[in-house]
């Protein structure tokens, strides 16, 4: 039952061949027995599940009309708040703290009577591509405990590959919905910048974050898009438009007469092998479904990841100003007669991780009078000129493809001493957040040299989310008749996984 | 090529009010060498007439109605406070003793 699609488990319950209780119970013993290798989960919400998941029960008895996904359940990135339920960030500086409201998107599913599992495992901040800035531990890799499964949200990512939840809540700030998707054969949707509210997403850097859906095929993805999205005027940067028809394209997966640009800068040198030829194989599959296949060239996409990491430390290091251990989280060092500003100091040194630091501190001096020019500013230009490198390729194709990661999943531990080899993970997921466009990862394979998952990547212009869902779901259709079963049926079984 | 020194890092972490060892500041001074050559790349395209970008939106001063919405009670507002008195945060000393 755990490994049925999210829709699968949504028609039972609404058949009532399975009521939300013993739906959930069966994900709650999956988290028992594999979550001690996987570590998905950084907080489990036995009792709130179960309560949740017999509302809904006692409500579908009564012949409410429920939401579709009503009774399914959820993990949520504990950079969500949800009231009450703690929410750490990955970080030690939030450890213990119970936020006293909900974010928009937990209303929402709360509001579709999504039932909520827990809170995943995520690199600091969001800051991270691996799960190793975790301050409680890295998540590991359901495909090969040894590896990384992305980041910042592998633990959303993970906890769909272990089936622990049928769908999950990630966010994206650089690719932290999208690689990790990639690297576990999951899918992951960043919407379109403002398509989703980010109240109560504890910000990391906020002209860039936007939280979207996880899960495993991509009509479900849609369906939990559809579920969070929206206008909230509690966030002055949600769009006032109506959500992008997602369902129904995703529904349709129609890509006939559709033009699909590959970005030239986006593959080649530096991407695996492996993960090149199943992208080639994607693309001649998306052809023989009757989409036109076009080259595009982005020039400036090269520059995207410098600019990146200078915009999103500069805007964490004013962001992350407020944990000051004034009002809410970690204090340290509050003797008597000790200054506020030598608590903030001391508190900050013990409770924010070392790639934390870097960003703060990198952040701090893009910024600086005398710097800001060279720095951030010029990062602003770069974003410009990303965004209209955008604007053109948009003119000769309706969606733009690439490989979502240059590699497949590496091993914990590789890249945890080379900053710079980390961020090069992010090199063809990061334009789509300078430009604040939506982007999609589903899988599209394993690597012939190393059986890891691949992800390919699908970009699409402002509010046109429906797009991407068009093709994803043309080309999951295509490879599912090709490999005769989903890809995640093929994963390694873990210990004690039902 | 730029580099930040031991010193420079120390007084940014300052300004960052972060406390830091020694041993860290050296190590962040060495990385930064490294990722400042990095991300220096951006002053290649960045010319004069280009604009800047600091959002994805076209967004200027978003006002809500001036209406009463439900808001925290002071005991929610506080539940998450490190130290409270008198239905207060209450915080380490601001300002010296003179």
């Amino acid at each position: 039952m755990i490994r049925n699609s999210a829709s699968e488990m949504a028609s039972k319950l609404a058949s009532g061949e399975v009521t939300s209780v013993a739906l959930t119970q069966a994900h709650l013993d999956q988290i028992s027995a594999v979550d001690k290798d996987v570590h998905a989960f950084l907080h489990v919400d036995t009792e709130g599940a179960l309560s949740q998941a017999a509302a809904v029960d006692a409500k579908r008895k009564s012949g409410e009309k429920l939401s579709r996904l009503a009774g399914v359940p959820l993990a949520l990135k504990d950079v969500m708040t949800q009231k009450g339920i703690p929410t750490t960030c990955g970080s030690k500086i939030l450890e213990g703290w119970r936020p006293p409201y909900d974010s928009t998107v937990v209303t929402n599913l709360k509001k579709n009577g999504i039932v909520i599992l827990g809170k995943t495992n995520m690199d600091e901040f969001a800051m991270g591509s691996s799960t190793e800035n975790s301050a409680y531990g890295p998540t590991h890799n359901p495909w090969d405990l040894t590896r990384i499964p992305g980041g910042s949200g592998g633990g959303s990512a993970a906890a769909l590959a272990a089936f622990e939840a049928p769908l999950a809540i990630g966010t994206d700030t650089g690719g932290s919905i999208r690689q990790p998707a990639a690297v576990t054969g999951t899918v992951g949707v960043k919407p379109t910048y403002g398509g989703v509210s980010r109240y109560g997403l504890v910000a990391f850097s906020s002209s860039l974050d936007q939280a979207g859906p996880c899960a495993r095929t991509v009509l479900d993805a849609a369906l939990l898009h559809e579920a969070i999205a929206g206008y909230d005027p509690k966030d002055s940067t949600s769009i006032n438009a109506p959500v992008p028809a997602v369902v129904v394209a995703a529904k349709a997966g129609n890509v006939k007469g559709m033009k699909i640009g590959v970005v030239k800068e986006l593959n080649g040198d530096g991407y695996q092998k492996g993960v090149r030829t199943r992208f080639e194989e994607s693309l001649e599959l998306l052809a023989a479904a009757g989409a036109e296949i076009v080259e595009v060239s982005a020039p400036n996409f090269e520059y995207a990841l410098a600019a990146y990491y200078l915009i999103a430390p500069s805007e964490c290091s004013s962001n992350l100003a407020r944990f000051d251990a004034m009002r809410y989280g970690l204090r340290v060092g509050d003797n008597d007669g000790a200054s506020a500003e030598s608590v903030m100091n001391l508190t900050r040194e013990v409770g924010f991780g070392r790639e934390v630091k870097r960003r703060i501190i990198l952040g701090t001096y893009a910024l600086s009078s005398g710097y800001y020019d060279a720095y951030y500013g010029s990062a602003q230009k770069v974003r410009t000129l990303i965004t209209q490198d955008f604007n053109k390729a948009f003119e000769k194709a309706d969606v733009l493809v690439s490989p979502t990661c240059p590699t497949t999943a590496f091993k914990i531990g590789e890249k945890t001493n080379d900053p710079l080899a980390m961020y090069l993970n992010d090199i063809a997921t990061i334009p789509v957040n300078m430009a604040g466009i939506g982007g999609m990862s589903l899988p599209s394979g394993v690597a012939g040299e190393d059986g890891l998952p691949v992800g390919f990547q699908i970009m699409s212009p402002v509010m046109k989310d429906d797009r991407m869902y068009s093709v994803g779901a043309s080309l999951e259709a295509a490879l599912l008749s090709k490999w005769g079963a989903p890809l995640l049926s093929t994963i390694p079984a873990l210990a004690g996984s039902k | 090529m730029t580099s930040l020194s031991r010193d420079d890092v120390a007084k940014l972490a300052g300004l960052a009010r972060i406390e830091m060892s020694d041993e860290e500041l050296v190590s962040l001074s060495n990385e930064f060498t490294v990722i400042l050559d990095a991300v220096a790349r951006v002053q290649e395209v960045a010319g004069a007439d280009v604009v800047a970008t600091s959002h994805p939106l076209p967004l200027r001063n978003v006002f809500r109605p001036d209406v009463v919405i439900p808001s925290l009670s002071p005991a929610e507002a506080l539940s998450g406070a490190p130290a409270q008195e008198e239905q207060r945060f209450r915080v380490p000393q601001i300002l010296g003793e003179e």
